[in-house]
């Protein structure tokens, strides 16, 4: 993340001097500022909201039964949960909510996720690494951005293309899932052998 | 169309509210505490997440998509591939408003159902604006080391158009 901080600004510098887009670049160090804000904005309510419906659901004994559905998937993906019933709960709710297609919850439960998982150190562990990847793949059953696309540009039959999506979604998702567990396994024997 | 997913939330939120006043727990209190726990996340969220955010929007910016897609044009006719789609593969984990722009650009000069159409609807469908996932995951643990998250969500998001050019070709022909 340190390397990406410098190189991708570095990077973008020499290309919009080649591009001749230097003005641009100006204005999208300022708009994406005002972006980030607006973005925290847009997620502070549905957060607050699905933090204080999760903490009721917590309190009733909720989460141990929703852990409990999943937990032979969850804990065998993301190791470090197995004695943690509130991770376990989350990270299925994030799973089932990208699922559904509730963009909305999936989002604050993750986040909600990755900070039951974190232990304040500054390094991100397999199981964060892999939460966080898993989310970048998109597992929705209706892929409803797409379909409306597709209906407002004229499309008579937008989910025809279902099977494809759920094809590509899968493989993605695997993918994402393999080299995650892969590069991890590298990064330990090699951590090992310094 | 989504009549399904829409009675969800509505079910789920009343189903929780009223499961937890049968168990007799402070439904006030409980929602409060998290609401406000909530609220601190979103706090602490928002300075890393500035400097993400402005990274992504300086490559986005920069031009640096449009270069790399007239390079890997080649590729694209070697594969048939559509060349219109590479531009969206390669900018989609940056930023979800330009896929659906450069989609909207595809879908008008080739046509509703051509194949470059399909595919692009196709990548926009299984794919999520990568940066933006990782920056708002990693900026809530204020974690600096991501170690191999974004190598790994790359790896799934830059070989996905493969198999999406090929599926749309099996299911739909060229």
């Amino acid at each position: 993340m340190k390397i990406l901080l410098i190189v991708i600004p570095v990077v973008s510098l020499i290309f919009a001097l080649v591009n001749g887009r230097i003005s641009e670049m100006s204005a999208g160090i300022l708009d994406k500022s005002g972006e980030a804000v607006e973005l925290v904005i847009s997620l502070c309510g549905i957060m607050c909201f699905w933090c204080g419906i999760m903490r009721v659901a917590e309190r009733a004994g909720l989460m141990e039964k929703l852990a409990k559905l999943l937990k032979p998937i969850v804990n065998f993906l993301f190791k470090s949960t197995k004695n943690n019933a509130k991770a376990t709960a989350l990270i299925t709710a994030n799973l089932a909510a990208n699922i559904l297609g509730l963009g909305n919850a999936s989002t604050p439960l993750g986040i909600t996720a990755m900070r039951e998982l974190s232990n304040g150190s500054d390094s991100a562990s397999d199981d964060m690494i892999l939460l966080a990847v898993m989310n970048t793949a998109s597992l929705q059953i209706i892929p409803t951005t797409a379909a409306a696309l597709r209906a407002a540009n004229g499309v008579s039959k937008p989910l025809d293309i279902l099977p494809c999506v759920w094809i590509v979604s899968v493989y993605a998702a695997a993918i994402a899932i393999i080299s995650a567990k892969v590069m991890g396994k590298l990064s330990r024997k090699r951590d090992r052998n310094e | 169309m989504n009549s399904f997913t829409d009675y969800i939330i509505p079910l789920l939120t009343v189903g929780v509210l009223v499961y937890a006043a049968i168990k007799r727990v402070d439904v006030f209190d409980a929602f409060c505490d998290g609401a406000a726990e909530g609220l601190k996340t979103c706090v602490d969220i928002l300075p890393a997440l500035v400097l993400l955010l402005v990274c992504i929007g300086m490559f986005r910016a920069s031009g640096a998509v449009e270069t790399l897609t007239a390079f890997l044009k080649p590729i694209c006719a070697a594969v048939g591939f559509p060349s219109e789609a590479m531009t969206l593969v390669i900018l989609r984990p940056f930023s979800g408003s330009g896929a659906m722009a450069v989609y909207n650009e595809i879908a008008a000069s080739t046509g509703a159902d051509s194949f470059a159409e399909r595919v692009a609807a196709v990548l926009i469908g299984s794919s999520e604006t990568t940066f933006y996932t990782i920056a708002v995951y990693f900026s809530a643990v204020k974690v600096k080391k991501t170690r191999y998250a974004v190598p790994a969500a790359l790896t799934a998001d830059l070989t996905a158009w493969i198999v999406c050019g090929a599926v749309v070709f099996m299911f739909f022909g060229g």
